[in-house]
């Protein structure tokens, strides 16, 4: 077999159906819960009751006597873990991932056993058996703006920026905005619960697992067992959604320890009411900020301070402050996040971290604004476009911010809008429309990529990358065909094992930019390799890329994707319903590899944040430390019948100077959209909403004090 | 004396008996995907929450985290890997397929099955709470994108590609003119009956 | 979930006779809340007798006008029928607006009538509750409780029931039908539920043992002209946090009959007669419809989060009614 003739026709940027669709619309496609293994054993994870204090005693040898029981694992019995280290992603791990090493109960669902059985009928009811005895101390989750041990964290990015005088220019505008905003506890959620297999064979361990990242589990489950990474794989084949929940957790640990003990293949799956405890969730954040600007706009100051809330075991700091360092600059620039430590699981990073929450505060602040100096918010947004980088002075890569803000102002027909709020009626429903603005980095991280010209004349790539929904696998597939040349229809991407060596995980919007270096540095230098007419050896010809001294000597910038949003809401004033009609996002996302699914990131994150305004929130109850109504009944994702026609679209973003053109595009979308929303609420009743979700009671009372 | 607690059952199953002794406490979605291997129909919440474990029960709609699996004896059950016609995809598989009604996939088989249950209870013409006018002499409600949607809100997408759901569900209904003319933005907000 | 005993019941005699009156055996039609409390440990019944099958699944005329409708008939079709369509809307709405269309195919009537509230103590087995631990408490009265009572005030117990049918069937006057091993009785729906006072893990008067076997809706012509809003915290597939169930008939601006009954507020469905006797004679007027509600709402009492839902009560009872008048007049 020789190589074939090239093909004329680029693959990116035009439509292509999922790789992997057939099997996801036939049940085909086996998520991690779906491996069939022989002899499996069924972890269940038993969760504290207490929400501070420490483990008396576990009773478990009645249950080890119940029917089908293998094993009990607590911190008495379980393997010791090493949780001194600093792990792929440069940080170090949450100790809730590190289950069983003590008797300290930081939060109320703290991993306090597991219990294996070999049904998980049997698993269940020996786990709702075992007893726990607590010695319980007093905790502390109250949450506000005002605790005075609320001090300033830098987490993934510095805590403080600041340049100017802010109170003398606060006191030379003309028009100032100093309000407090609120966003609530909030969770990932993906369809499927976290689930994860583990066995021992020949010296090797093996996990089936779902996650953003296999070879960052495999350093991880190396570094907490002290294992040799080569010895350690990781497969996530088909991932149900992952926005940010889905790297080391307690079960993937708790299925390896048992698996150890047992020395049979255990699965640990998370339940949906586990997952409020142990899978992350965004922080609640507390924000202010002052605005002040000239009569015409032009913003003189510019305070953002967030407060967030992290567990007193580990510390994740939620950015909500972060945003402004790149939106908007002025002559006097503080942004500040601080953190509160208190009796409550870990926060994570969730869909946007930083830039979700702290947009609403941002964009709905500049709307305000916009009504006090009676200019539109889009011309607002756009008399404050900052040349470089407010903070860094960086140069940005193309900003295409305005570009995005004219199409979307067209399309949606901004123009005949009339600014005054509380004017527009039709039969119970007050309408309303707003606007905002959106971005959200678009950074690369090292990843290696082999490419193979197969005997047969196909192509096989294979990276550790993860689709957790995104379409990196046909995203890939197009990027690679480009790239040798080749149509689609010849590439096989396998992904999803860590066999194949270090990869970005699906996260922070870097993981198609990020894996799409490392497949075009491979596939361009096979390409160069093979000579038309060429014979291929049958093992193939394999060229392998590793993009670390590629991205070390980019030159610095400020690159970002950017978006404008807009929706048109409904308002039932006698109830308080809020009704989204429409939504637009026009995003300047770099190259679009593949338009049909990028949409899909698109819509979805704007659909998010029509959750964020109107739905989501897990209420704690400080008397007993842990959420209301833990499930998907009381804590409310958009469905169906919230979800109007939602379009997005792009605007041509082109970047000579980067190599790969792509940008980020799973973040953007939810970034400022509960802000259009909210604004758009302000529209239609005249009435701010400054704290999240817009609940009918919040609009019922606020209308009544209004 | 002690109670029976298990039984020998006999599950119909995409035209297929399966005969197998389960725990009382088995639900029909464990038994499907723990003991017969049929792990297409997804476990989402368990709770009746979120739709993935969406099936065919009688050619109606159901949710098999909260049917126990004993209890289902005798019923035709028709699971997501029971609805294409051998190799040829059904008409919502396909349109899901061709219309990205998915991303990460995991809520799709429920989706798919409860889109072809959704469609025979329209076409046996039940009204929705998005109705309006209940009445059996009032003109059956046509499907319209806020029919769809109001019929699918038993299924939850987290990636949220409800959009493209309802465009799959509508394209394969053939409701294609009627519901695209209704999902279009008009000047203030969006022309539905 | 502990293991249990599982029969199928031939008939009714068969069903009451398996069930014995034993207090930890439960009769099981849909499921779809007795699962899910079975899962998370409210409910440990030790045996489940499967009444899905019984011959109760019929929607019929009664020879006065009114309907019969047997108490293992789905949600969906009992939300499909035509007679209860034609006859009764409020009640196919409140049908149609309660869960999803994979619940209500499962859901039966008489399991509907049963289910248990959704306040989150309740369903959560490490919490102290009355209603699921007698004298352990109500945590809601001081915790999260935005969603709980405001009016019929108890505070041993202040959860909502959560059925958007049986506001409907309040409003309808529903005799409740039942079968015991002493022989059959009936409940007026007025009667079924009990009040919370200080007993709120006694939620129906049906006696020990007994098989809901169906319900009979009285005729009511003033249904002709009826509606079910419901508001809740997503638009579809959530429970309410407020529903109103309205019947109305006017003639010459006069209002002649009026059934009302309010949904999330009150451990049982409630039936707001007060409102009703301020309706019936008066004009056909939003101040009437504004002073009916107030009538019923003044017996409120909001806890300290919950004080929106007066004014949610008030605002869509006027709505509803002034909707029910608007299409009198076209």
């Amino acid at each position: 077999m020789t190589t074939a003739q090239r093909t004329a026709v680029r693959a990116v940027g035009t439509g292509h159906v999922r790789v992997e669709g057939r099997d996801k619309v036939t049940g085909a496609a086996r998520y991690a819960g779906d491996v069939p293994f022989a002899e499996l054993g069924y972890g269940w994870l038993v969760l504290s009751t207490v929400a501070r204090g420490r483990i008396r005693d576990i009773a478990s040898g009645p249950v080890l006597e119940m029917p089908g029981v293998l094993a009990v694992l607590d911190h008495r019995s379980a393997p010791r873990l090493e949780t001194d280290y600093v792990g792929l992603l440069g940080i170090r791990p949450d100790p809730t991932c590190a289950v069983f090493q003590h008797d300290t109960v930081p939060h109320l669902g703290w991993p306090v056993a597991l219990v294996v059985a070999q049904t998980p009928e049997q698993a269940r009811e020996a786990a709702e058996s075992l007893a726990v005895e607590y010695e319980t101390l007093p905790h502390d989750i109250a949450f506000d703006g005002d605790r005075p041990d609320a001090r300033p964290a830098d987490g993934i990015m510095p805590a403080v920026t600041d340049k100017g005088d802010l109170a003398a220019e606060l006191a030379a505008s003309a028009h100032v905005v100093d309000e407090e905003y609120t966003t609530p506890e909030e969770h990932h959620h993906p369809m499927e619960p976290h689930a994860a297999t583990a066995r021992w064979e020949d010296g090797r361990l093996e996990v089936v697992d779902s996650n953003q990242g296999a070879a960052w589990v495999v350093g991880e489950l190396a570094n907490l067992f002290r294992l040799d990474p080569g010895s350690v794989r990781v497969r996530s084949e088909h991932v149900g959604g992952g926005f940010g929940s889905k790297g080391v957790r307690a079960h993937q640990v708790a299925a390896v320890m048992a698996a150890t003990v047992l020395r049979r293949p255990v699965r640990v799956a998370l339940t949906r009411p586990q997952m409020f405890a142990l899978a992350g969730h965004r922080s609640p954040t507390v924000q202010r900020v002052r605005l002040g600007a000239d009569a015409d706009g032009r913003l003189r100051a510019l305070d953002h301070r967030s407060v967030s809330r992290t567990g007193t075991h580990y510390e994740f700091v939620e950015p909500g402050a972060g945003v402004a360092r790149v939106m908007y600059d002025a002559d006097a620039h503080h942004t500040e996040n601080r953190v509160v430590r208190l009796d409550v699981p870990s926060p994570t990073f969730m869909r946007a971290p930083g830039e979700a929450p702290g947009a609403f505060a941002l964009e709905s602040a500049l709307d305000e604004l916009a009504e006090k100096c009676g200019i539109d918010p889009i011309d607002l947004r756009l008399r404050n476009e900052p040349a470089t980088g407010p903070v860094s002075g960086l140069p940005f890569a193309p900003r295409n911010l305005r570009a995005c803000f004219e199409e979307g102002a067209r399309r949606f027909g901004w123009a005949r809008r009339d600014p005054r709020p509380g004017v527009r009626r039709e039969g119970r429903w007050l309408l309303g429309t707003g606007t905002a603005a959106a971005s959200f980095p678009a950074g690369a991280a090292p990843s290696t990529a082999a490419v193979t010209a197969e005997a047969d004349g196909r192509f096989t790539v294979r990276t550790a990358a993860a689709d957790i929904g995104t379409g990196a696998r046909t995203a890939l597939t197009l990027v690679a065909a480009d790239a040798l040349g080749v149509a689609p229809e010849r590439v096989t991407v396998r992904i999803g094992d860590s066999a194949f060596g270090f990869a970005m995980i699906a996260g922070g919007s870097m993981g198609t930019r990020s894996w799409s270096m490392a497949v075009m540095a491979a596939a361009g230098e096979l390409r160069e390799r093979l000579a038309p007419g060429m014979d291929i050896p049958a093992e193939g010809i394999t060229v392998r890329s590793d993009t670390t001294a590629r991205l070390a000597a980019l030159t610095a910038v400020e690159r970002h994707s950017y978006g404008a949003q807009f929706a048109e809401v409904a308002v039932d004033p006698a109830t308080g319903e809020v009704r989204v009609r429409r939504m637009l996002g026009i995003f300047a996302a770099g190259r679009i590899v593949n338009p049909l699914t990028a949409r899909g990131q698109f819509t979805g994150g704007m659909i998010w944040g029509i959750s964020m305004a109107l739905h989501e929130e897990a209420l704690r109850d400080p008397a007993f430390g842990g959420p209301v109504g833990a499930d998907l009944a009381g804590y409310h994702v958009a469905t169906h019948a919230d979800v109007p026609r939602v379009e997005a679209d792009w605007v041509d973003d082109t970047d000579p100077d980067d190599p790969v053109g792509i940008k980020g595009i799973g973040e953007v979308g939810i970034v400022g959209a509960a802000a259009a929303i909210a604004n758009a609420v302000w529209h239609a009743t005249g009435v701010r909403h400054r704290s999240l979700p817009i609940r009918p009671d919040r609009v019922l009372t606020a209308g009544s004090d209004a | 004396m002690a109670l029976p607690t298990s039984s020998v059952i006999t599950l119909h199953i995409n035209g297929e008996k399966h005969t197998l002794p389960v725990d009382h406490r088995t639900t029909l979605l464990d038994a499907l995907r723990e003991r017969l291997d049929l792990t297409g129909t997804k476990k989402g919440c368990d709770q009746g929450q979120c739709g993935a474990c969406t099936v065919l029960a009688d050619g109606r709609r159901t949710v098999a985290c909260l049917q126990l699996a004993v209890a289902a004896e005798g019923r035709e059950i028709t699971t997501i890997e029971g609805v294409a016609d051998g190799g040829r995809l059904h008409p919502v598989q396909q349109a899901f397929l061709d219309l990205d009604g998915y991303q990460c996939g995991y809520c799709t088989p429920g989706q798919i099955c409860s889109a072809i249950g959704m469609l025979a209870e329209h076409a046996a013409g039940w009204p929705s709470a998005a109705s309006g006018d209940v009445r059996p002499a009032a003109a059956a409600a046509p499907l319209t994108a806020e029919e769809i949607r109001e019929r699918m809100s038993g299924n939850l997408c987290r990636c949220s590609a409800y959009t493209s759901i309802v465009e799959a569900v509508a394209r394969a209904a053939g409701a294609d003119a009627a519901t695209a003319a209704a999902v279009v933005p008009a000047q203030s907000g969006e022309a539905v009956a | 979930m502990k293991e249990f005993d599982y029969r199928r019941a031939p008939d009714v005699p068969g069903a009451l006779a398996l069930l014995d009156d034993r207090p930890d055996a439960r009769y099981l039609a849909g499921g779809t809340n007795l699962v899910d409390l079975m899962k998370s440990g409210v409910e440990r019944p030790a045996r489940l007798v499967d009444v899905r099958e019984l011959p109760l699944d019929r929607v019929e005329p009664t020879p006065d006008g009114g309907l019969r409708i047997g108490a293992t008939v789905t949600n969906s079709d009992l939300a499909a029928h035509p007679e209860v369509r034609r006859r009764y809307p409020v009640l196919a709405q409140a049908v149609l607006a309660g869960a999803s269309g994979q619940l209500r195919n499962m859901a039966t009537v008489g399991g509907n009538l049963l289910q248990r509230t959704r306040c989150a103590y309740f369903t959560d087995t490490a919490k102290p509750c009355n209603k699921r631990a007698p004298g352990s408490g109500c945590p809601a009265v001081t915790g999260e409780h935005h969603n709980h009572a405001v009016l019929g005030a108890s505070r041993s117990c202040v959860a909502v029931h959560p059925s958007d049918m049986a506001v409907a069937l309040a409003a309808l006057d529903a005799v409740v039908h039942y079968e015991t091993a002493d022989g059959p009785g009936e409940l007026p729906l007025g009667w079924f539920y009990l009040p919370a006072g200080d007993t709120p893990h006694r939620e129906t008067a049906l006696p020990a043992g007994a098989l809901i076997t169906g319900l009979t809706l009285p005729p009511a012509p003033v249904a002709a002209r009826s509606r079910y809003r419901k508001v809740r915290e997503r638009a579809s597939y959530a429970f309410a946090i407020g529903s109103v169930a309205a019947a109305l008939d006017v003639r010459d601006g006069v209002v002649r009959d009026a059934r009302l009954a309010f949904g999330a507020v009150a451990s049982r469905p409630w039936r707001a007669r007060t409102a009703e006797r301020v309706l019936i004679g008066a004009p056909a007027t939003a101040r009437t419809y504004a002073d009916a509600a107030g009538a019923e709402l003044a017996a409120a009492r909001p806890l300290p989060h919950n004080g929106y839902k007066v004014p949610l009560m008030h605002n869509l009872t006027v709505a509803v009614l002034s909707e029910l008048t608007g299409e009198a007049a076209r």
